[in-house]
């Protein structure tokens, strides 16, 4: 195990440089226009100075080697665009709270209501009865969350549903840090494709569980339908379903897009694309580089997860756990 | 061995008869004769008449909500390359004015504007189709691309051990990011355009359908029926097409048909953080991004509303199809 974690993180690390690299030698090809808000008015003296005190005008690799040396050290540099010579790790405490807020109550209450309906779908799924209504309906619901563009439904949904309840009592279009009424909007914005994508996954992994033979033996031991479906088939099913769970939190972090600039939410969602649009190198680099660290991060808790919740499950070669 | 309808009918029908002593018992032997000893037959599996895309077709015409979409889709595709070639067909460039030269704005639905005009007055029937024309060039374009190159690398990754680390290598580094960062960074570096679109779209898309890929081939190449199809000498092509395609067909097709709903709506991510076509080029994106503002006027919303609804209409339909067809054409699901 112990093994296996050093393995997954050096490689990650390799990953992890390798990818800002390219980014970073990317980002240097673009136009230098973008770095300046008057360009057409400078002399080239004057923009050369510009490139020279931003540190651009040295040889790439240089730039690259003072980036990650300043990272060692644990500074990831300040914003030259988004605002002006803000440390960006500020920033990023400052924007990254109200994200991972919103994002976690999504979060939990897409598990609150995707793993129960997916184990209502499962059961009608594999039940006797000819139609199976909840499996027919949650399998409806499911297909037009997943498939309709988030773009859409966010937009509708803010619109519509604020419309609506405007006929009763008073609800403003944006987000307000002090009425917490105009959280709720947005948290059931986010949490409707979590409670799709974790429904599905229940239900399938559930339908897959009820045919195998242990199900079987205890369904001819005479054990109710509800047990067996929350003791023995619910404990397998849970195991790839664990996996995920650390990728969708991490995902939180990042803040969705849609969401935070239709409500006008001061989080993480725009950030990166503010910073790439005003070429703010700094941000974009340092950005990038957190996203990838966070998502790899993920993968590797989520598969030590795993191995957590399934005793079968064992990461290292030819050893115990 | 064969009997006709009608045959077994009357057998059931004598059988349901009481018998009566004697008589039945001679009919009821006579019904049966010896089938002659066939070597073409005898080559044949117990599923007698089985044929693959027969059985795939027929399992997924019996599911009527994909059907329907499917026709929806087809219709749909048809008509948006159809509209141009229609009477009174409107350019979407052009700006409509009346009589004493003012543009139209934002005209309700009318017989002459059938879906009104936007606010400097171009016509938004023809921009709707015209849109929905690019969005589905794009996701077809990407979904070819994916799948093309990914079905070719995913096979070269399944057989050769050569050079497996270094697709696995690169699929580590580009599934360690996350996806939206590699389409911003790639529309942004990209300038907008529809092939640098296309472009950016299918950069890591067929990465993902290499590797399913990649995982059928090396679950199969090695299964008994393989090795006994090599024992008895048959042709690499032939095991290739109907030992392994039959396999990987439900794969590829959902791989196919999920591409372009994610490509579509990818195209209007793209445009919403700005990044997408230029203006002059209507696409789904474009029309939904200018029709933002018009939702909180509520006699305006109609400009968005159609948009929304053909593009809903064409991810929906896609998603089911695509789902419906690969349960349709995984053989595990032909034993009925």
């Amino acid at each position: 195990m112990a093994r296996y974690i050093i393995r997954r993180t050096i490689s990650a690390m390799v990953t992890l440089i390798l990818v800002s690299s390219l980014v970073f030698i990317l980002l240097r090809k673009m136009p230098i226009e973008g770095y300046f808000h008057n360009f057409e008015k400078l002399t080239p003296s004057q923009i050369n100075i510009g490139l020279e005190n931003m540190g651009l005008n040295s040889p790439i690799h240089i730039q690259l080697w003072r980036f990650f040396s300043n990272l060692l050290k644990g500074d990831l540099g300040v914003s030259n665009k988004y605002r002006i010579n803000f440390p960006i790790s500020k920033l990023v405490a400052i924007k990254m709270p109200t994200s991972l807020f919103f994002g976690l109550m999504a979060m939990g209450l897409s598990l609150l209501l995707g793993i129960p309906l997916g184990m209502a779908m499962a059961r009608s799924a594999t039940s006797q009865n000819r139609i199976k209504t909840i499996d027919i309906a949650g399998s409806a619901y499911i297909t037009l969350v997943q498939s309709i563009p988030k773009s859409i439904y966010h937009l509708f949904i803010q619109i519509y549903v604020t419309e609506l309840v405007n006929k009763f009592t008073r609800l403003p279009f944006l987000y307000s840090a002090n009425n917490p009424k105009t959280w709720v909007l947005p948290i059931i914005s986010l949490s409707l494709s979590g409670i799709a994508s974790y429904a599905m996954w229940t239900r399938r992994y559930m339908v897959d569980e009820s045919s195998k033979d242990y199900t079987l033996l205890a369904r001819a031991k005479g054990v109710s339908p509800a047990k067996i479906s929350s003791r023995h088939i619910m404990r397998n099913a849970i195991v790839p379903l664990v996996q995920v769970m650390p990728s969708s939190f991490v995902g939180t972090f990042m803040g969705s897009l849609y969401v935070e600039s239709r409500y006008s939410i001061p989080g993480m969602g725009g950030l990166l694309v503010e910073a790439i649009k005003r070429q703010d190198n700094t941000l974009v680099q340092a950005l990038v580089l957190i996203y990838t660290a966070l998502s790899i991060f993920a993968v590797l808790a989520g598969d030590i997860a795993m191995a957590a919740a399934d005793p079968r499950i064992v990461l290292s070669k030819g050893g115990t756990r | 061995m064969a009997f006709s309808n009608n045959k077994i009918k009357a057998i059931v029908e004598r059988l349901d008869k009481p018998a009566t002593k004697g008589y039945d018992i001679i009919h009821r032997e006579s019904l049966f004769s010896r089938a002659k000893t066939s070597p073409g037959l005898a080559e044949q599996p117990g599923y007698t008449g089985y044929a693959y895309w027969k059985s795939t077709l027929n399992i997924f015409k019996r599911n009527t909500v994909a059907m329907f979409c499917l026709v929806l889709i087809i219709s749909i595709t048809l008509f948006t390359f159809m509209q141009p070639f229609l009477p009174g067909h409107k350019d979407p460039a052009k700006i409509h004015n009346n009589e004493s030269g003012m543009h139209y704005r934002n005209q309700p639905p009318s017989l002459q504007f059938l879906m009104g005009t936007n606010s400097i007055g171009q016509d938004l029937w023809s921009r709707t189709w015209a849109g929905a024309r690019t969005s589905l060039v794009i996701g077809f374009a990407v979904s070819t691309i994916d799948t093309v190159l990914g079905v070719a690398m995913g096979i070269i990754w399944g057989f050769s051990r050569k050079i497996e680390w270094l697709f696995t290598e690169l699929y580590n580094i580009f599934d360690n990011v996350p996806q939206t960062i590699l389409l911003i960074l790639a529309s942004y570096i990209l300038k907008p355009g529809i092939l640098t679109i296309i472009l950016a779209l299918s950069l890591t898309g067929w990465l993902v359908t290499a590797r399913f890929i990649r995982n059928q081939v090396v679950i199969i190449r090695n299964r008994d029926y393989n090795l006994a199809s090599r024992c008895l000498g048959t042709p690499v092509w032939r095991m290739m097409l109907s030992n392994l395609a039959p396999y990987l067909v439900s794969v590829i097709t959902l791989r196919m048909a999920m591409a372009v709903p994610v490509a579509i709506s990818d195209e209007v991510f793209v445009s919403y953080i700005g990044l997408g076509l230029p203006q002059n080029i209507p696409s789904l994106g474009n029309l939904i991004i200018s029709g933002i503002d018009k939702l909180l006027e509520p006699s305006l919303r109609h400009q968005i509303a159609f948009p929304a609804l053909i593009l809903s209409t064409v991810t929906v339909c896609f998603y089911v199809v695509g789902n419906a067809f690969a349960d349709a054409s995984d053989p595990r699901n032909h034993i009925y």
